[in-house]
């Protein structure tokens, strides 16, 4: 019945405040939920991985296992030298690139161009990381019979270049379109304006796309898996295999030994302080230079 | 010609017995500011009331107390009680939603829901309170005929809202909060956004609805109070910036014979 | 002072030969603006030239070949498009109904104190490196659902019901994929659905909250149908993650190329099956098969990405294009 007088008493009011209650209730449960998963992986991260984490954990690279002696399998120093070459390579080749093709989005928007790369750099992001290891694999490792850290810091920077060139566009054009008419009404050039004037002041925006791009990579194993495929031994060589943490983490966990998957473990543990720390560093600088 | 002291509030409402709503000592606030000085004042059972006077006076502000929905802003207070027909809506209790179906609101901007069609939105009110679907369209057509927008769109009720020119959303919208019955109607300066025709039909049909509810409504123009209004209320900040009812009273009275020197300042366009 | 004809001042010069440099940095840019354009177009080609050899020994064929044996150089690629989307459809199922009330209670419900850190640690779900799912799929997940679900409920049921059959093994399978993929992809329909229900205008709310509508029904009849080509947006966005994932795959699911009606059997995916056979194949044949279904991934990823696309931009415009 439609009451039309406002009854606090009637049915259907008192069911549409219950279904209030329960919706709400739910939106909660559901962000709490959320949260079960988070807390979980990290607890188990950290309880596993601290056991594995000491000087030599560091500091000394791989040392097979020998059934019945303690001490455990050496360290994971390779991987971690591996990690900040391959890294840092893909680093490397992608911040030029992402940059100054964010700048061009940014500065140039309309017109044909724009459309098409900021198209290809939509797709670009939404690839599947293994299909651009697959890519690589071919290119690279297929032609030089080689798997090569090298080979694997091209698959990780094609992954980085369209993150950096998204936040540098985004970031670019938070700048106030009355600095760069300042400077057009003073007789400045237009990429004179571009380079000394819109770009300092988007350059901490721009840092943390890139370390926030640089986080993503170092916790990928899935390219590294067809064009780096690993090594046992500590070398500096990015063109031969080399290890990551990563992968070592993935190789040893499917390993047998207790010893190697606690190692995998304290892996993780450095993985995911790596990068979940980067993330909230990123939030907190993002947080402060906004407000 | 003033008979009481020039500054002093005038406060000239309809006794008691004719009253819909009363304002006893009504204040409100965000955070720490006082937007609206201590108000008492009754609103006329059937008739118009306008509340005039410059911007930032309160009034807006003091519109949406009579319906709850100042409350909605994060750090909003409210003091004071606010009776309809001689229950505090502010009473320990009072659940603001079953408030919101006796006192309607019309907005400055139209606002009609985006996503429906046009009958849609005029029954949304009645989907809320379980009226069943047969029922709807009878009352859709009467309270579309009662916002004078039946012969306009009778063809296309199920065209999107968007459909329509702002004059008709304006309506559509009246005719909305019309559907589900109110005894008092809330107006937050409801043709400011229409051309000077659309204007003149909000306000034609102001008057008639004035017959079956008790309106209230907020205007920054003054012709448009002297036009509709039974009764103004003249708002305007005090001197710690707090908006505060000056004189209140039959509109005849205010603007031929204001009792307050800062009424007849603004009366005569010395400010505001 | 330009129309006379006769060049001016010095800095005039100047300043018209500085001009001259945008042309030259503007060509710059839109060079490296256009390796994005060449790395997209490497990538396909490479794939197209690479599975050149399947594609001539199966053509489409090999997206309805069920065998999948690099011995007997048979390849065929359904078990593998099945794994794929079956568990992302799971994953999908599992995660919308929750992301979506995520992202309606950080857009509209949540103290405004809270909303930067709850939103904070559901995007650190996503951040999670992959492997480290995978890590706690194996030696947690896996232990407890085997024990707790799969092997009570395919005792029970595993005979009447087809899709709940046993034996239930190691425990990998479909469905733990699944849920971990879910798990996964969480936070990106949360994301999105938060940024397209919080731009929703402020008029349209308030017109439902005047008529006297609780605010669950305001979300219901103001904002969802506002959003709701972005909601759907977000959750293709999320499919597409799903579609994508390799890592958590691989080490969940059993990487068995069978199809298997049970969901508690092990399984493939197009991505995990590239990932643990591709370093190590021995054929030409087998390596081109690889990149083929990586060619046939891309492409279903794009198809997700695309449709995701054109709905977030329809609704959130700016804010959304984020994602």
């Amino acid at each position: 019945m439609f009451d039309t007088v406002a009854n606090a008493a009637s049915v259907r009011y008192r069911r549409r405040v219950w279904v209030n209650r329960l919706m709400l209730g739910l939106t909660i449960g559901s962000t709490a939920v959320a949260l079960v998963p988070l807390v979980l992986i990290l607890s188990y991260v950290v309880r596993q991985g601290v056991g594995a984490l000491s000087v030599g954990f560091f500091t000394e690279t791989f040392r097979p296992v020998t059934i019945g002696v303690a001490g455990g399998a050496g360290g994971v120093l390779h991987a971690i030298v591996g990690s900040a070459l391959i890294v840092g390579a893909a680093l490397l080749l992608a911040t030029p690139l992402g940059v100054l093709a964010g700048i061009y989005l940014a500065e140039y928007r309309s017109g044909p161009a724009a459309t098409v790369i900021r198209f290809c750099t939509d797709v670009l992001s939404a690839m599947p990381s293994i299909v651009v290891g697959v890519t690589a694999y071919v290119l690279i490792v297929q032609r030089t019979r080689q798997f090569s850290g090298l080979a694997g810091s091209i698959a990780l920077a094609v992954l980085m270049v369209p993150v950096i060139t998204r936040t540098t566009e985004e970031i670019l054009q938070l700048v106030p379109q009355s600095v760069r008419e300042a400077a057009a009404a003073l007789g400045a050039p237009r990429w004179w304006t571009t380079l000394t004037v819109v770009l300092p002041a988007a350059l901490g925006g721009i840092a943390t796309g890139v370390l926030l791009a640089m986080a993503r990579a170092a916790g990928e194993t899935a390219p590294l898996l067809v064009t780096v495929l690993g090594n046992n031994q500590l070398t500096f060589d990015i063109f031969g295999p080399m290890q990551a943490l990563p992968l070592l983490a993935y190789r040893y966990t499917e390993q047998p030994f207790a010893v190697l998957n606690e190692q995998a473990w304290g892996a993780a543990l450095i993985l995911v302080v790596l990068v979940l720390g980067t993330n909230i560093l990123v939030r907190a600088l993002t947080r402060r230079r906004a407000g | 010609m003033a008979t009481t002291p020039p500054t002093a509030p005038a406060i000239r409402m309809p006794p008691t017995s004719e009253a819909h709503l009363v304002l006893e000592g009504l204040t409100l606030r965000y955070g720490a500011r006082i937007a609206v000085a201590p108000t008492t004042l009754t609103i006329p059972r059937h008739r118009v009331t306008a509340i005039i006077g410059p911007s930032g006076a309160g009034k807006s502000t003091l519109l949406r107390a009579l319906n709850r929905l100042h409350e909605t802003v994060p750090g909003a207070g409210v003091d004071g009680r606010v009776l309809l027909d001689g229950e505090d809506i502010y009473g320990l209790g009072v659940d603001p939603i079953l408030l919101r179906r006796r006192v309607g609101m019309v907005f400055q901007q139209p606002n009609p829901l985006l996503t429906r069609s046009i009958a849609e939105n005029v029954s949304i009110g009645l989907e809320l309170v379980g009226m069943p679907r047969r029922e709807r369209a009878a009352t859709v057509e009467w309270a579309l005929r009662r916002a004078a927008l039946w012969d306009e769109v009778r063809d296309r009720l199920d065209h999107p809202a968007t459909s329509l020119s702002g004059g008709q959303q304006q309506r559509l919208c009246i005719a909305r909060t019309l559907a589900v019955r109110p005894e008092v109607i809330l107006m937050d300066e409801p043709a400011s956004a229409l051309d000077p025709i659309a204007t003149s039909r909000i306000e034609d049909l102001i008057r008639e609805l004035a017959s079956e509810f008790t309106v209230v409504i907020v205007t920054h123009n003054m012709q448009q109070a002297a036009r509709i209004a039974d009764y103004t209320v003249f708002m305007t900040p005090n001197e710690d910036g707090a908006g505060e009812v000056v004189e209140a009273g039959p509109t005849e009275e205010i603007f031929t014979a204001p009792h307050n020197q800062r009424t007849e300042d603004y009366i005569t366009g010395r400010f505001g | 002072m330009i129309a006379t004809g006769q060049p001016v001042s010095r800095s005039h010069r100047l300043r018209r030969r500085l001009r001259h440099g945008d042309v030259p940095f503007r060509l710059l840019a839109a060079t490296f603006a256009f390796v994005v354009v060449a790395l997209l177009v490497a990538i396909v080609g490479v794939a197209w030239d690479g599975s050149a050899a399947a594609r001539e020994a199966f053509g489409l064929g090999f997206l309805t070949r069920t065998a999948w044996n690099p011995v007997a150089g048979e390849f065929g690629a359904l078990p593998a498009i099945y794994g794929t989307i079956v568990s992302s459809a799971i994953a999908l199922l599992l995660a919308a109904p929750p992301g979506i009330m995520i992202g309606i209670f950080l857009s509209d419900l949540s103290p405004a104190r809270l909303r930067g850190p709850l939103s904070l640690m559901v995007e650190l779900l996503a951040a999670i490196p992959s492997v480290v799912y995978g890590m706690w799929g194996i030696f947690v997940f896996i232990p407890f659902f085997r024990g707790a679900i799969a092997e009570p409920v395919s005792r029970a049921l595993g005979d009447t019901v087809p899709f709940l059959a046993g034996p239930v093994t190691v425990g990998r399978g479909l469905l733990v994929a699944g849920i971990i993929l879910a798990i996964m992809i969480l936070p990106t329909i949360a994301a999105v659905s938060r940024d397209v229900l919080s731009v929703v205008p402020t008029h349209q709310r308030e017109a439902l909250l005047a008529l006297g509508a609780t605010r669950w029904e305001v979300i219901r009849h103001a904002l969802l149908p506002y959003a709701r080509a972005g909601i759907v947006g977000g959750m293709m966005l999320g499919l597409g993650r799903a579609l994508g994932e390799t890592m958590a795959a691989t080490m969940v699911i059993g990487n068995t190329p069978r199809i298997d009606p049970s969901l508690f059997q092990p399984a493939t995916t197009a991505a995990s099956l590239i990932a643990s056979q591709l370093p190590t194949t021995n054929t030409e044949l087998h390596s081109s098969a690889l990149v083929y279904l990586a060619l046939v991934l891309f492409l279903i990823t794009l198809l997700a990405n695309s449709i995701a696309r054109l709905l977030v931009w329809r609704v959130a415009g700016a804010a959304g294009g984020r994602r």
